[in-house]
């Protein structure tokens, strides 16, 4: 049968059974909307949360960051778990008790201002906004890979599945189905890894294959570690050892510090914990959160490495009259792309090492440019049947392969050469991944909109139902300009677009929930000077040399904009504690909402809704 | 009140242990004392271990320091609120 056909049967399968459930549940009231009705089982919240986690930077592109940059990556995989554990012993049983729907709800009371609500709302915004922009990438990767079809198609057929998705559900459906999509990313993830695992180092556990010998090669040779073999292959084509990093030792920490605080302040995943019903349920579903997100994440290492080996085994100095005939299909779709530099034939792929620039660029330009194809659809090919690309070649280095690091993933079952229905399934993980992420988010963000900023701030009079039609305009403005971003990426790769969303969450929303649980003396005038400079600071300098063209030579101490979170973090931090000492404390009944929520007791009325 | 207090302070203390022990894995023996560690630690299977650390040792560590949560905070809530 046909790869196509495979892959559109699994993905049909898996959408029919979401969507059974999504309208089996259709949202009742605008609460049940938000929250689920608030009587979910601490496993089943557990799995859905996991699901909302792994978004499509995680699943597409993380273990892509990873072959690409062995040690460094190790940022991506301790920041986001171990962020959330930060999240749930500082904040989400504390916010929990508290017992309002958004984040914005919280620093609106807490902190008793509506300014404070305002500014909240905004930096949610700016962090969906961002955090969404990478998931319309990744769901553009994967559309333009089912269809064989540009990125940009791609984008905007997966954000109209997107808003349908998440416009017919609400939070109710997408509990469940969410559930569902766990269990399809999870095995999409682990069966190929487990196939790659047996096939390079004969160990049916990929965690220890990846520490294990290298068998694959010559069966007689004395068996060498997998690691010591992954690092001779990078030093031999000018890379650096995989298991030592590039990162200097400072940015390393401030990213991994930026992306754990960010994790803690992200309003998408805290919302998720008010659908169970006490505190004691909320531990219970956030051990389970991390054990099935561990699962993914302790994978994601061993795919890494096995699928750099596969890559550069399979193409480096091989004739492109012998090459996989998924490299064309990538070719095809623009992930990936040959330019023959020396005019020999072969593929060669050279690290940085190899040239004097300690360059190993292609060609100039982050993406590979094309001509249109003629009336007749047919590509421009080169003599080998290459497709040929229009962009200026950068001859300072001998490298000639480019490859997007977010196709990794996708196109590793096709480098082992797995059979076909594990690709099909694959893919269907890879959908589930963008859309349960894209449509927790964005739920998230049009609550932001129609239920802090329009009712609580703009228009109190508001119905439930014109609630929930700002809340689906919201939605639907918000993919436009997520989908225009996807589109345009504002970097490389998908894990570095969503790293900046979490260095504006920690930037802002992390010390201002942390100070506003677990210290009664500060005001809102503290908080909201605080969450002001952090996300400027921080949206400031990402903007700069993000898009006004900052020189890596003028970073701050060397940190790079997705490690400055950290910084606007520390910022917030001294500029909130320095404010509140010269201004009032706040009332004696704020300070007994302090109280009242450090304590357990009584939680168990907030929810019975 | 006074129970209040000591639950508050007593489970002050669970957390703060617990985030020292997250500080010393993640960013400790990961990113700050990693080339030591991997040059004098023991070897994980065939990997250095501030490596390892890295990219498991540290998660299977966030994965362990939950549950320690959950049930210490689940026996102070029934310590101070039976």
């Amino acid at each position: 049968m046909d790869q196509k056909l495979i892959n559109f049967i699994f993905i049909g399968l898996s959408f029919a059974v979401y969507i059974v459930i999504a309208i089996r549940s259709r949202a009742g009231s605008t609460k049940e909307y938000y929250t689920a009705g608030g009587g979910v089982s601490p496993l089943a919240n557990g799995m859905a949360t996991a699901a909302d986690w792994m978004s499509a930077a995680t699943f597409i592109s993380m273990a892509g960051a990873v072959a690409i940059s062995g040690y460094d990556a190790s940022r991506f995989l301790m920041g986001w778990t171990g962020g959330f554990v930060l999240l749930t012993i500082l904040m989400v049983p504390y916010l929990r008790k508290f017992g309002k729907a958004t984040v914005p709800d919280f620093v609106g009371d807490r902190y008793y201002s509506r300014m404070a609500r305002g500014v909240a709302v905004v930096c949610a915004i700016f962090i969906c906004m961002t955090y969404i922009m990478g998931q319309m990438r990744g769901v553009g990767v994967v559309f333009s890979q089912l269809f064989g079809i540009g990125i940009p198609a791609g984008v905007v057929i997966g954000a109209s599945i997107v808003f349908f998705y998440a416009g017919i559900g609400g939070m109710k459906g997408i509990t469940y189905t969410q559930v569902a999509q766990y269990c399809v990313m999870a095995f999409a993830y682990t069966i190929p890894a487990i196939f790659i695992s047996i096939a390079l180092t004969n160990n049916m556990i990929p965690q220890l294959g990846l520490i294990g010998d290298f068998t694959a090669g010559d069966p007689d040779a004395v068996p060498i570690s997998f690691l010591d073999k992954i690092n001779e292959i990078n030093t031999q084509i000018g890379f650096q050892e995989y298991t030592s990093g590039k990162l200097s030792k400072i940015n390393m920490f401030c990213i991994t510090a930026a992306l754990m605080c960010g994790t803690a302040g992200l309003p998408h995943v805290i919302v998720r914990f008010f659908t169970v019903k006490d505190v004691a349920a909320v531990r219970k579903s956030a051990c389970w959160t991390l054990l099935f997100i561990a699962v993914i994440y302790l994978t994601a290492p061993a795919i890494g490495a096995f699928s750099r080996v596969n890559l550069i085994q399979e193409l480096h100095q091989t004739h492109y009259k012998e090459v996989p005939t998924w490299f064309k299909d990538f070719e095809k779709t623009q992930q990936m792309a040959w330019v023959d530099k020396n005019g020999d034939g072969k593929i060669q792929y050279f690290g940085p090492a190899k040239s004097q620039e300690n360059t190993y660029t292609v060609f100039k330009g982050k993406q590979p440019t094309y001509k249109s194809a003629s009336k007749d659809g047919s590509l421009e090919l080169g003599s080998l049947g290459q497709r040929l690309l229009t962009n200026e070649i950068d001859n300072s280095n001998p490298n000639e392969l480019w490859f997007g690091n977010d196709v990794m993933v996708m196109a590793n079952p096709q480098m082992a050469g797995l059979p076909k229905w594990v690709i099909g399934l694959l893919m269907s993980g890879c959908i589930a991944a963008a859309l349960s992420t894209a449509a927790g988010l964005l739920l998230v963000l049009s609550t932001s909109i129609s239920h802090d900023l329009m009712k609580k701030i703009i228009k109190p009079s508001l119905s439930d139902k014109e609630e929930i039609n700002y809340a689906r305009v919201a939605s639907f403005v918000a993919l436009v300009v997520a989908a225009y971003f996807g589109i345009n990426p504002p970097s490389a790769f998908i894990a570095k677009t969503v790293a900046f969303a979490f260095g504006l969450a920690a930037s802002s929303f992390f010390p201002t929930l942390l100070i506003g649980i677990f210290s009664k003396r500060m005001n809102k005038e503290g908080a909201i000077a605080g969450m002001l400079t952090g996300i400027l600071f921080t949206l400031g300098y990402i903007i700069y040399f993000q898009f006004l063209g900052g020189k890596p030579s003028q970073y701050l101490w060397g940190i790079t904009p997705e490690g400055i979170g950290f910084l606007g973090m520390i910022l917030n931090f001294i500029v909130s504690f320095t404010v509140a000492r010269f201004t009032p404390a706040p009332s004696q009944e704020i300070q007994d909402l302090v109280e009242n929520i450090r304590s357990p007791k009584g939680v168990g009325a907030a929810v019975e809704h | 009140m006074v129970k209040e207090k000591s639950h508050w302070k007593e489970s002050l203390n669970l957390v703060v242990s617990l985030l020292l022990i997250w500080f010393i894995a993640s960013l400790g023996c990961s990113i700050l004392w990693r080339d030591w560690l991997d040059e004098h630690a023991f070897k994980v299977g065939n990997a250095p271990f501030g490596f390892w650390m890295a990219q498991q040792g540290s998660i299977i560590v966030f994965i362990l320091l939950l549950f320690i949560y959950a049930i210490g905070m689940n026996k102070l809530d029934k310590k101070y609120h039976n």
